[in-house]
């Protein structure tokens, strides 16, 4: 009966461990800008890339401006 | 329906849109949800990002939408023929849903600048009738 109970215990632990862990994954996303064309076609450009650190100022202006 | 009146909508339907404004291809603003000064900022700012999209890239395809997502929240740039659409979001929104509310808005902000062409051809099929 103990053995059973320290064994949920420890699964419930262990589940709880890893939505912590993967909520703190999702939580460090990195940055990126989708630009969509006329065509359909959708280009990503991702955080560390020369067009995203030429596009995620301007966004992040944008969102300042509203903060302001 | 008017800018204001599509916005106002938008952000009813929408809980993940935080800011909105409605501007044309020279930046003059149609509508906001913001304060003007937080408006003009915005619209500018949109603007630049579609800009700058669209010398990225190197075939000269024309850019419909952007979105910037960061840390702190999203950026939504829709253009429709001269006239754009600019909106802020929260971290993590629903993408898709968010473009949708967005055309839509586009699209009955741009009916309300029409003139009133069904009244007319409803005149024209009545006339028709009666001759």
């Amino acid at each position: 009966m103990r053995r059973k109970a320290l064994g949920l215990a420890g699964f419930a632990t262990g589940i709880f461990a890893g939505s912590v862990l993967y909520r703190r994954t999702l939580g460090r996303r990195r940055a990126r800008v989708d630009v969509y064309f006329g065509d359909g076609s959708m280009i990503t450009f991702v955080d560390g890339s020369p067009e995203a650190e030429a596009l995620l100022p301007v966004a992040r202006e944008a969102l300042s401006s509203i903060a302001r | 329906m008017d800018a204001t009146q599509a916005l106002a909508d938008l952000t009813e339907i929408s809980s993940q849109v935080e800011a909105a404004v409605l501007f044309d291809e020279a930046g003059v603003l149609a509508g906001s949800t913001l304060p003007d000064e937080a408006a003009a900022r915005l619209a500018r700012a949109a603007a630049e990002l579609l800009s700058r999209a669209g010398e990225l890239v190197e075939d000269g395809a024309e850019v419909t939408q952007v979105e910037a997502s960061t840390p702190e929240g999203s950026v939504f740039v829709v253009r429709d023929g001269p006239r754009r659409i600019a909106a802020t979001t929260g971290p993590d929104p629903t993408i898709g849903l968010v473009f949708y509310d967005l055309k839509s808005c586009l699209r009955v902000a741009a009916a309300g600048e029409k003139p009133r062409r069904r009244r007319a051809a409803k005149k024209d099929e009545d006339g028709g009738d009666a001759a």
